[in-house]
């Protein structure tokens, strides 16, 4: 159904012609401003070239001029979809930096963080697959979900989307009932609405068409090209940073990796879906273990490093030394010492690394962020060759490209 | 026996003798300095050898040291060997004023935008590679925007009060 | 004919001051045509980056834009009204946006999301636009990083606002078109 031997004119029959067609950075159906410059031969397309840097917001030399606490929202706005995983990725390279230990609560708690951050941003691949190959409905009813996941972290952090969430060393406040009520109706809630989607596309003779054999790519060059997350996955590497290096207590949960043989759209959407299912498992995990604390055990809610937490809200109100610790703090008049780590991340998408190199000053010499969508999305030539225009376009949705990760 | 740091730089320092330097351990990741004419060859060793196998290209990107003359810009790799689960890092330096260094995107594919986003920033020159233009920023930029000498903010902006903005 | 018997709660728009008669309704055209402009906006949502998640919550079930009248996304800039340019717009983008405007039909009116749009939000660096009404004229601004969906449909409701007392002679007086030759636009 994907090969491409029958359509192609033989050689030196009549004159190949092939034609130039601009998927413009303005498109609906390329998530976020992507270019490619596409040479077609009738409908399929031969060559492309990638244009990327329409949203570079220099994360980088920004990063370069703020203190450790201002570069959080600077990390938010990269996956933008899962921002609660760049913001812990980053306050754990922090802790690396500093030699900041975590108690086990935290750890659980950012747990379920981010794994509710990684259902969210797999749900919302997921759904434009499917509205990419023409089923819009399931996007609506999964992102019903995404506003009560949105709602959980209001209850911890305070805003929906670019969350900003946590501390070095814990998070800003304890999780409330209120918290942990909504994070139960999303455990009951979810599973069945996810059932539904899963029924709706999974054996779906429509969906299956469109998608198996759509842009595959082999584990050779997909290692190769550098990628990592569920893509590799796809393709039949399990390499994920959650087992490789465990980091906040990973390695006290159960969980499988899903992992595909094909790497091709078919197989990116069933190795997303899965790790939702695994994700939830993970959370449920993590929410008996957060209420197996009890007494003053479950008032923890971050680590006694005064040099590098910020002080509660209330007490900066009315205390005089918690307010300097805040003002300090944040201008980056702490002691930072000097060093080079890098730490990564599984984020949705990939292997999030940072790599800080600090001189001791208050903001960082040098702060690089290695993007997966960045390294995977030069792929996308090789794999689109000889497709056909619709199969490219749903082989960009589903590699998960999000912009402001891909430019930072 | 599983791969430790020391069994890595005693390989290497086998092959390469003492032309590599600066062997230090930040947080438990081995680090060395090659010279930049043997980045190529330090790779395809740490590909091909059957114990090392570092074959995945975590990332690779370029440090601006103002103060060290004569090597002012730092490349940086990071590599990954995923099956014994080790990571290394190791840097090469070059002039600022005559950036060259040789392109490893024979070896890596995934090094070819880094490459390009690295010439993007800093100016490095990457001999070898296929397409070496500006990736992140507008083509017709003519300066290399991360080195330490230019400035973050916008200069065309004539709202913004220098003095309340400590410019 | 039979009675409507399940959907009798259909909210109705209130009709414009007018001189009713028997079997008529004198009122003025711009009125009319105001009425019918403000609920059948066509918005062009020019998304970049986290607004355009911000957009498409609202666009979703839960915070619904459909209701105000702009049921059909159209992204082609020749068959929409309003151009909602929702995320940074970085130097390299901002002539692709600015011939996004130029190719929309008149009336167009145009919705500036979030901090980036509107000022260049917290990125201050070289590579950012600092605000896109640099380019183009700009009718309402949506301030927040990113703007809840309830700010955004505050902003469409002004949007609504704009459209429906706008004169019918604005587009072709003089005004008009010295505001647009600031911009350097025919």
């Amino acid at each position: 159904m994907h090969s491409t031997e029958h359509i192609l004119l033989p050689e030196g029959s009549l004159e190949k012609l092939t034609t130039t067609l601009n998927l413009g950075p303005t498109h609906p159906a390329t998530h976020g401003v992507f270019q490619n410059i596409l040479e077609m031969d009738g409908e399929r397309i031969q060559k492309a070239t990638s244009t990327v840097g329409y949203i570079h917001r220099a994360f980088e030399k920004i990063a370069e001029r703020r203190p450790l606490y201002q570069i959080t929202p600077l990390t938010d706005r990269l996956n933008y979809c899962s921002s609660p995983i760049n913001n812990m990725g980053w306050h754990l390279t922090c802790e690396k930096l500093l030699g900041v230990e975590t108690p086990k609560r935290v750890d659980y708690l950012r747990i379920i963080i981010m794994e509710l951050a990684r259902i969210s941003d797999h749900l919302i691949c997921n759904s434009i697959v499917g509205v990419d190959s023409g089923a819009f409905s399931g996007f609506l009813y999964l992102m019903q979900y995404r506003e009560l996941i949105y709602e959980i972290y209001e209850e911890v952090c305070g805003s929906r989307l670019t969350t900003n969430i946590g501390r070095i060393g814990g998070f800003e406040r304890n999780f409330t009932n209120a918290a942990f009520e909504k994070l139960e109706k999303f455990l009951k809630e979810y599973p069945v609405q996810l059932k539904e989607f899963e029924k709706l596309f999974l054996r779906n003779r429509i969906f299956m068409g469109r998608t198996i054999g759509c842009g595959p790519i082999s584990a050779e060059r997909a290692l190769n090209y550098g990628f990592t997350g569920p893509n590799l996955r796809a393709a039949g590497v399990d390499y994920d940073v959650r087992v490789h290096t465990p980091y906040s207590s990973y390695q006290d949960f159960e969980f499988t990796v899903p992992v595909g043989s094909t790497g091709d759209c078919y197989d990116r959407f069933l190795v997303r879906n899965e790790e939702m299912w695994q994700s939830l498992s993970i959370i449920n995990q993590a929410y008996k273990k957060v209420q197996e604390f009890k007494g003053t055990d479950a008032d923890i809610f971050h680590a006694d490093v005064p040099a590098y937490y910020l002080p509660e809200k209330k007490d900066v109100y009315t205390k005089m030394e918690a307010l300097i610790y805040h003002f300090k703090i944040i201008m980056g008049e702490t002691e930072i010492p000097a060093g080079e780590v890098y730490s990564s991340v599984e984020g949705a998408n990939g292997e999030l690394g940072f790599y800080l190199i600090s001189d001791g000053g208050r903001t960082p010499y040098r702060l690089h962020f290695r993007r997966p969508c960045f390294i995977y999305y030069q792929a996308y030539p090789e794999i689109t060759k000889g497709s056909m225009l619709s199969d490219a376009i749903i082989t960009m949705s589903s590699l998960n490209l999000i912009a402001g990760e891909l430019d930072a | 026996m599983s791969l430790t740091n020391e069994i890595i730089k005693q390989k290497l320092v086998e092959k390469f003798g003492d032309q590599l330097t600066d062997w230090v351990e930040p947080y438990g990741m081995l680090t060395f300095t090659a010279p930049k004419d043997l980045n190529l060859k330090v790779l395809q060793f740490l590909f091909d050898d059957d114990e090392l196998r570092f074959q995945f290209l975590t990332d690779l990107q370029a440090v601006h040291y103002p103060a060290r003359k004569g090597e002012e810009l730092a490349v940086v790799y990071h590599l990954h060997n995923l099956v014994d689960n080790v990571r290394i890092r190791f840097k090469v330096f070059t002039d600022v004023t005559k950036p060259d260094v040789f392109s490893v995107t024979a070896l890596y594919q995934s090094a070819n935008w880094m490459e390009r986003e690295t010439y993007d920033f800093f100016g490095v020159n990457f001999l070898g590679h296929p397409n070496l233009i500006r990736v992140l920023n507008v083509d017709e930029m003519d300066y290399f925007p991360m080195r330490k000498e230019f400035p973050m903010e916008e200069q065309t902006r004539v709202d913004k009060d220098d003095a309340m903005f400590g410019r | 004919m039979r009675p409507v018997r399940f959907n009798n709660k259909v909210k109705m728009v209130e009709a414009p001051a007018s001189f009713m008669g028997d079997g008529f309704m004198a009122t003025s055209l711009e009125k009319v045509v105001g009425l019918a402009r403000k609920n059948s906006i066509w918005p062009l949502p020019f998304a970049t980056s986290c607004c355009g998640i911000e957009f498409m919550a609202t666009a979703a079930s839960h915070y619904d834009i459909a209701r105000f009248g702009a049921e059909r996304m159209s992204f082609s800039p020749r068959q929409c009204d309003l151009l909602m340019v929702m995320g940074t717009i970085s130097k390299k983008m901002g002539p692709v946006l600015k011939q996004v405007y130029l190719q929309m039909a008149e009336p167009r009116w145009v919705l500036s999301v979030g901090a980036c749009a509107c000022s260049g939000g917290i990125f201050d660096s070289y590579s950012v636009l600092q605000g896109i009404d640099q380019i183009i004229p700009v009718d309402v601004y949506v301030p927040g990083c990113p703007p809840r969906p309830e700010a955004i449909l505050d902003g469409f409701m002004k949007i609504q606002e704009l459209v429906g007392n706008e004169s019918l002679r604005r587009r072709t007086g003089d005004k008009y078109r010295d505001m647009l030759a600031e911009y350097g636009i025919q």
